[in-house]
């Protein structure tokens, strides 16, 4: 029986007393003091902060228990099985966590002479050099920070690619399909781009006639995952690439789905020019409850000339790896310094401990665990599979309860939230836009045939429920940390509290008006 | 499994892939390696790096040393924080929930705003987002960004308003205090300007102290004024909510996250409640709210239709995987240090610099600090006079004395000759600075 922590631990402001410190500071050195003063003490009053901030005042312990309990308050990976499609949550292993706090790492600063960083540079140097060979890319730049920063470098780096190229007033589209992230639509229109919907066709892939009347001499390009997020693998990708490609625009991998693929096929093999990984999805870091990740991007050679600066690089003669700067047609900066470095690592790690046939093996078992999860939810009472349901799946598949809707009142969201009773995380509810009651499912290659059959349970229950107490599934969950939330109260502009102090402001104004 | 589905082999499942593009050998990666030698292997690898551990190290410029409390890697390794995900089911996710509306509610605490988000990338980043968000509330053409700006920060911003056309005017600065030049700042402000932008402490160490003078030069002409931030100044410094600004942005690094060779890092992102920039701002935010009974306190993200899983091309930003776990080690850092924790912070950081620049202003032919201003952590040291370029000076600093310089921004701005920018902080010892002073003083006094 699951039963989630239920601390009502209070707001951090409600907790400690005046005077209460959590850490000591180095002590200021006599001579330093006798030298110095209190140099504080001489700044202007213009600048002078007078009333210090309203932080909380509380001990170590009292801090350490806090979040200890907050921490209980919440579900990871290591809680239990997590099958959120489309963000791969994949085992994080331990070793590699282990390995990002060692102090030749954790304390090392960007600005380093090069002397004193040869390690690292040959950590990113390599792993670059591993990715590009996963992706099938030419050159890979480690530096965006997520995904969706990877998206929005490569959306740039088209539009440098139609400037250099002398088109790039004519070239304003990017086509994206119905089924895709919304990073990539949100991604385009940043880099200035005027986006294209391409509808899918009925066996849920890009219809390929619809991509050719949608594509001009305007196409920038095309945002693909492959597999789409149905999971289905996009069998007409070189017709797709050949009709963009005719058109003069570039073709942009979206690798959330790349853990499917690992050393069967490869986005550079098949056509795309830009290639994006997640590495908190692929290689098994972790998602630290919404971030760091880290998204680095692969090439073509035509395109690597645009990448930003610095490339971590090698020169043989020398034995010498250094940051290299010497680009005078790259796009420029995305962020200060070279990438998310500490996640990076834990993927070199994560490379180094699987090989290239344990890359492979995770991508197969990812793709047998969610395609037997296909067979067994389809015999669940209410659900159903959209879009050419006897094609395999790769790494995750999407179901539609839209007939338990039908049949008995209960929503894809009702259905999610009684999932969070069993112990279990829900699957990823209403995306793709393209299917109505989405439940899209990504098992990953981290769970045993048992969580796989238990899961499976806890769906055939709540089905039953459904049709026998449907209230029962419309007020879940029970067990969690909180009954269910009131989403609306959080955003309205009445009721709105987005920090202590306006929530403050607004609790002192309702007491003023009762 | 197999049987279940109805298959002889797991290859079958790829069986849609055109042959063409099946992969026909294997990748070519290094042989897998059990764990005790992937942890052999990338111990020593790193063993080839030189720590601020195994030496003292005058860096920052955007990326600070700072003690990290134990509690605080404590507390970000608990695993249910770290391999959870962006909190989609706000029932199951509250304890991260919690921990970023406290994080906020901090920043605020920090800043004097009353809406922050719960991360950004980093503060170049941020930068480019809090840029972008004045021109969609506005629709000008221009920004004005102060002439000594972290080049990093300026190159970020300008990839991130390139797609808009926007017109980046850089400000000018009195050579003597370092100060922002009011004069050429009142001409380049105008009905164009959507937003005025300053660093403070200064990319160069400086504080920048005619602050309300900048933002009603800004509010004059109806352009937002945008304030960026080291936070481990707040303590000491007024922070930008008492001097009107719009929107405060900086690096959350220094409260309680690692180096990390520069990443990850955190994005610090604060705004008025205003509803025409709380609708405006980019990434996620988290709110306070009560179960549907009304029984309980319990918090979710809010005004989720700005971002992209709802509102796709029509939205404030492609933000999605932000900083979280940085964030929460920065609001555990804050809860431990708490108000006077943070002020003494920034009484000791200033104390310890201010000691420095003494010390090494003794120095034949420094001039120290370039600018006649105060400092907080960070300051320009110049040795022009000495006829020494700074490279080569840290080169033998380095090798002879095991003190890593600051940074040398001779070429990043020209016109201050051969000047580094250098740092200290709390994890600057009295000895350490002593030792960077006695070693700068024999190699810039020797002959050659």
């Amino acid at each position: 029986m699951f039963r989630q922590a239920r601390w009502n631990e209070p707001a951090i402001f409600e907790l400690g007393a005046r005077g209460r410190r959590g850490c000591t500071l180095p002590k200021i050195e006599d001579e330093v003091s006798e030298l110095v003063g209190n140099p504080v003490k001489e700044l202007p009053n213009a600048v002078r902060r007078s009333k210090l901030p309203g932080l909380p005042e509380l001990s170590e312990v009292e801090v350490v228990r806090h979040f200890t309990r907050l921490s209980q308050m919440n579900y990871g990976v290591d809680s239990g099985f997590y099958p959120l499609g489309s963000c791969t949550m994949k085992y994080n292993p331990k070793i590699n966590d282990a390995l990002a706090g060692l102090a030749g790492l954790s304390e090392l600063h960007p600005y380093q002479d090069e002397s004193t960083v040869q390690g690292v540079l040959e950590l990113l140097h390599k792993l670059s050099q591993w990715l590009a060979e996963i992706t099938g890319t030419d050159e890979v730049c480690l530096q965006p920070s997520a995904g969706a920063h990877g998206e929005l470098l490569g959306a740039l780096l088209m539009r440098s690619c139609h400037k250099f190229n002398g088109n790039c007033d004519e070239k304003t589209e990017l086509v994206v399909p119905d089924s895709a992230h919304g990073t990539n639509p949100a991604s385009a229109t940043m880099a200035g781009f005027n986006v294209v919907i391409v509808e899918s066709n009925q066996k849920g892939c890009v219809n390929v006639q619809a991509l050719k009347d949608a594509v001009s001499e305007h196409t920038a390009g095309l945002m693909l995952t492959n597999p789409n997020t149905l999971g289905i693998f996009e069998e007409d990708i070189a017709d797709i690439a050949k009709t963009v490609h005719d058109a003069g625009g570039l073709l942009y991998y979206d690798g959330a789905n790349l853990n499917a693929i690992m050393g069967k096929v490869r986005p550079g093999d098949m056509g795309f020019d830009i290639v994006h990984m997640n590495i908190h999805k692929t290689f098994g870091t972790p998602h630290g409850g919404g971030g760091p990740g880290s998204g680095p991007i692969g090439v073509c050679k035509e395109l690597a000339r645009f990448l930003p600066v610095p490339q971590v690089a090698y020169d043989a003669k020398k034995k010498w790896y250094f940051l290299d700067y010497n680009r005078p047609q790259s796009v420029g900066k995305i962020r200060g310094f070279y990438g998310n470095v500490g996640v990076l690592l834990r993927a070199y790690a994560y490379i180094l401990s699987l090989g290239a046939e344990g890359l492979e093996e995770a991508a197969e078992i990812s793709v047998l665990n969610a395609n037997y999860l296909v067979k067994k939810l389809r015999e669940i009472r209410g659900f159903e599979l959209p879009y050419d349901a006897g094609r395999p799946r790769k790494h995750e598949c999407v179901f539609s309860t839209k007939p338990l809707l039908k049949e008995t009142g209960v929503r894809a969201l009702e259905v999610a939230k009684r999932i969070l009773d069993y112990g279990m995380h829900s699957p990823t509810t209403y995306f793709p836009l393209i299917v109505d009651e989405a439940l899209m499912i990504e098992p990953t290659e981290s769970v045993e045939k048992e969580e796989l059959d238990r899961f499976v349970d806890v769906l055939r229950k709540i089905s039953d429920e459904a049709y026998s107490n449907p209230d029962l599934v419309k007020k879940a969950p029970y067990d969690a940390a909180v009954t269910r939330l009131d989403e609306v109260k959080a955003s309205h502009p009445k009721t709105m509290a987005l920090s202590w102090r306006m929530h403050k402001k607004r609790n002192v104004l309702k007491d003023a008006t009762s | 499994m197999l049987q279940e589905i109805g298959i002889e082999s797991i290859d079958e499942l790829y069986s849609d892939v055109p042959k063409q593009f099946r992969l026909k050998k294997k990748l070519n990666l290094p042989p897998m390696l059990s764990e005790h030698e992937v942890r052999e292997h990338v111990e020593r690898l790193l063993g080839k790096n030189k720590s601020n551990r195994d030496t003292p190290v005058f860096l920052g410029a955007g990326c600070w040393p700072h003690h990290v409390p134990a509690a605080v890697d404590n507390i970000v390794q608990r695993t249910e924080f770290l391999t959870s995900y962006t909190p989609y089911q706000p029932e199951i996710s509250q304890g991260m929930l919690q921990a970023m509306f406290e994080y906020q509610s901090m920043i605020c605490e920090l800043t004097a705003m009353e809406v922050a988000n719960s991360s950004m990338y980093d503060w170049a980043s941020a930068l480019g987002e809090a840029v972008r968000m004045a021109v969609r509330i506005n629709h000008r053409t221009e920004v004005v960004v102060p002439r000594l700006i972290h080049p990093e920060r300026l190159a970020t911003l300008q990839t991130y308003v390139e797609p808009l056309n926007l017109k980046i005017k850089s400000a000018g600065y009195n050579k003597q205090t370092g100060q922002l030049d009011l004069d050429t700042l009142k001409q380049q402000v105008s009905e164009q300007t959507c937003a005025v932008y300053i660093e403070n402490p200064s990319y160069l160490g400086f504080i920048e102290t005619q602050v309300e003078e900048i933002a009603q030069i800004a509010h004059e002409k109806e352009a937002l004024f945008i304030v960026g931030v080291d936070p481990t100044s707040l303590g000491i410094l007024k922070p930008p909510g008492e001097y009107d600004a719009d929107i405060v942005i900086g690096e959350g690094q220094p409260l309680g996250n690692h180096l990390n060779y520069g990443g990850p890092l955190l994005g610090l992102f604060a705004c008025r409640d205003r509803a025409e920039l709380v609708h405006q701002m980019p990434g996620r935010v988290i709110g306070m709210t009560t179960t549907l009974d009304g029984n309980k306190t319990g918090y979710c993200m809010a005004l989720q239709t700005r971002e992209q899983h709802i509102r796709r091309e029509r939205a404030t930003s492609n933000i999605c995987t932000n900083e979280a776990l940085c964030a929460v080690a920065s609001t555990a850092y804050l809860a431990l240090l708490g108000p006077q924790g943070l002020k003494e912070l920034g009484e000791n950081i200033m104390s310890r610099t201010q000691y420095a620049i003494k010390e090494l202003s003794k120095i034949k032919g420094v001039r120290i600090p370039v600018f006649k201003s105060s400092h907080f952590k960070e300051f320009t040291l110049n040795i022009d006079k000495t006829g020494k370029k700074i490279d080569t000076v840290h080169k033998r600093l380095l090798s002879q004395y095991g003190v890593h310089g600051g940074k040398n921004i001779s070429k990043e701005f020209p016109e201050l000759g051969q000047t580094a920018l250098y740092c200290v902080t709390e994890v600057h010892s009295k000895e350490d600075i002593d030792r960077l002073a006695t070693g700068l003083s024999v190699i810039l006094g020797a002959k050659r």
